[in-house]
């Protein structure tokens, strides 16, 4: 379900398999081939993000007046007063640190939450019928009529944050590893009941390994919720340590443009490094015997 | 499900009947005996309910109506998918119904090895099914059932989606297989010659609801030669068969 939207661009790359050795002469010519498909890859994007700045620079120097700049500051200006002023770069630094921490700590959450859920719901059919719909429930409930009662019960710091970013990101676990446990072909089923094995053993054997692909789909997904969940967090719950979130509404209150577009595209490569980490994670576990190329 | 042990057959069905819960009749009233030793081919058109008896036979499906008698004391099933986990190497494919039945770890070993080398599959162990041709993968699925010495084989068209040079081929080894150890199977396929080149008899069955028309015995000593396909006497048999098949 989810896998439509986890497609960056490096991830169409077949993951490449051990070659068995009667194969391995002929693997010349693909070599070429995938060289100028990595160019095409590579420089597309390249000359896209060229066309992006160029339209930045537009905006903001052609299109917005002198007093209206601090909406969009010239990239130049956002890297010289974000990025390279040291008292900026420290407050950012350590925002990120915090953004950071609340984003994994929510993530791991999730991920154990969820999962559970959905060994517990691919267990029985009334167990997921009486779930499942609770689970879309949380995904459906708006954030934002949460915040109130949340700061009742946990007050208005990190906690509260670390909840928020649970909310936003344990769905798509659920969701995905559910379909995944589900999703072990009849035949394979059939191998296991004809040699009358434990609910345990078809779970371990079977249904555990063949969701992992779809597991990690979720957890991918998750992975790039779970840093919104955060910056969202830290949006409503201001107390304790600032976090990236906690900054864009300062810097935005303030006019401080500079600091807010430096503080966004942080917010922005935490997204891809988590996205990255978890396809890279990904191809480490499942990719030796599953690509979404391969059926 | 009326299924009741007995020593003098591998495997009797009488007046098998099979209906789905919306209302299709698989089988009807459907006979067939295999004793042991014996290879029993079975054809009929797409759709007749053969997988159907097979899945009677191993206890996947009940019946309707009528008795199913096992005399076999493990069963092998080769389905016409390798259903191989697709994350497991060779090795541990074969291995898994010694796990599942929890057989000794040095005897799963040997086994699993003598298996392996069985099916001709020595040195492709650490493979991985998606580096397999399609004929590698049925060995492998094969290899895995002989891990448990089975004394009744049953055979779901393994090698139905191969091409005929490979599927050949494959007939060729299973038949050695199956004469070093005196194997009891029942073999589904919808060919004629090859039903005809494995079998010590071919039953026919009618098409839906199915049902054996004919049990014809196939005269040819084992060793069967591959060259025996291209006799005039394979010829005529696979003609009488085919003749049954028409009517059916």
């Amino acid at each position: 379900m989810s896998e439509t939207t986890t497609n960056l661009p490096s991830e169409r790359t077949p993951v490449t398999a051990p070659v068995p050795p009667s194969a391995a002469q002929s693997r010349r010519p693909d070599t070429r081939v995938s060289l100028a498909a990595i160019g095409i890859k590579v420089g597309l994007p390249i000359v896209v993000f060229g066309v992006i700045i160029g339209a930045w620079y537009a905006v903001s120097d052609l299109l917005l007046t002198q007093q209206q700049q601090f909406m969009l500051p010239p990239p130049h200006r956002v890297l010289q007063v974000g990025f390279f002023t040291w008292s900026n770069f420290t407050t950012l630094m350590s925002a990120l640190r915090l953004t950071a921490e609340v984003t994994f700590i929510g993530l791991a959450i999730s991920i154990a939450l969820g999962v559970a859920a959905a060994l517990l719901m691919s267990q029985a059919k009334w167990i997921e019928n009486s779930l499942y719909p609770w689970a879309v429930v949380l995904q459906t409930v708006p954030i934002l009529a949460l915040t109130p009662m949340l700061s009742f019960f946990f007050g208005f710091s990190l906690t509260s944050r670390i909840i928020v970013a649970v909310i936003i990101a344990f769905f798509p676990i659920v969701s995905n590893t559910l379909f995944g446990l589900q999703s072990a072909e009849r035949g394979m089923h059939d191998l296991f009941t004809l040699h009358k094995a434990s609910r345990l053993t078809r779970l371990v054997k079977l249904q555990f390994p063949a969701a992992l692909p779809a597991m990690f789909a979720g957890f991918r997904v998750s992975a790039g919720l779970a840093v919104i969940g955060a910056i969202v967090g830290e949006f409503f719950f201001k107390q304790g340590q600032p976090g990236l979130g906690t900054n864009m509404s300062v810097y935005t209150s303030l006019l401080e443009g500079e600091q807010l577009w430096a503080t966004v595209l942080t917010a922005s490569l935490l997204g891809i490094a988590v996205f990255v980490f978890f396809g890279w994670l990904s191809r480490r576990v499942v990719g030796r015997w599953y690509s979404p190329d391969r059926s | 499900m009326t299924t009741t042990p007995t020593r003098e057959l591998a495997l009797r069905f009488a007046g098998v009947t099979k209906q789905f819960s919306g209302g299709t009749t698989a089988l009807a009233a459907a006979d067939l005996e295999v004793r042991p030793g014996e290879f029993v081919a079975v054809v009929g058109p797409s759709g007749c309910g053969k997988s159907t008896l097979l899945r009677i036979a191993s206890g996947l499906d009940d019946i309707t109506a009528g008795t199913v008698s096992v005399g076999a004391q493990r069963i092998g099933y080769v389905f016409q998918d390798a259903t191989l986990l697709p994350w497991r190497t060779v090795y541990q494919n074969v291995a898994l119904f010694a796990e599942l039945e929890k057989m000794p770890r040095p005897e799963a070993r040997k086994r699993v090895n003598e298996a392996i080398d069985l099916v001709g599959l020595t040195g492709f162990e650490k493979h991985l099914p998606h580096q397999l041709s399609g004929g590698m993968r049925m060995r492998a699925s094969l290899a895995r059932s002989l891990v448990l010495d089975p004394d009744l084989f049953l055979f779901d068209e393994p090698f139905g989606a191969l091409d005929e040079i490979t599927r050949e081929r494959l007939n060729d080894e299973l038949l050695k297989i199956f004469e070093l150890r005196a194997y009891a199977a029942l073999f589904i396929t919808h060919s004629v010659a090859e039903a005809v080149f494995l079998s010590t008899r071919v039953a026919v069955m009618s098409g839906r609801p199915g049902k054996i028309i004919a049990d014809i015995p196939v005269p040819f000593d084992y060793p069967r030669i591959p060259e025996l396909r291209y006799t005039p006497e394979f010829a005529g048999l696979c003609g009488e068969v085919s003749q049954y098949l028409r009517d059916a």
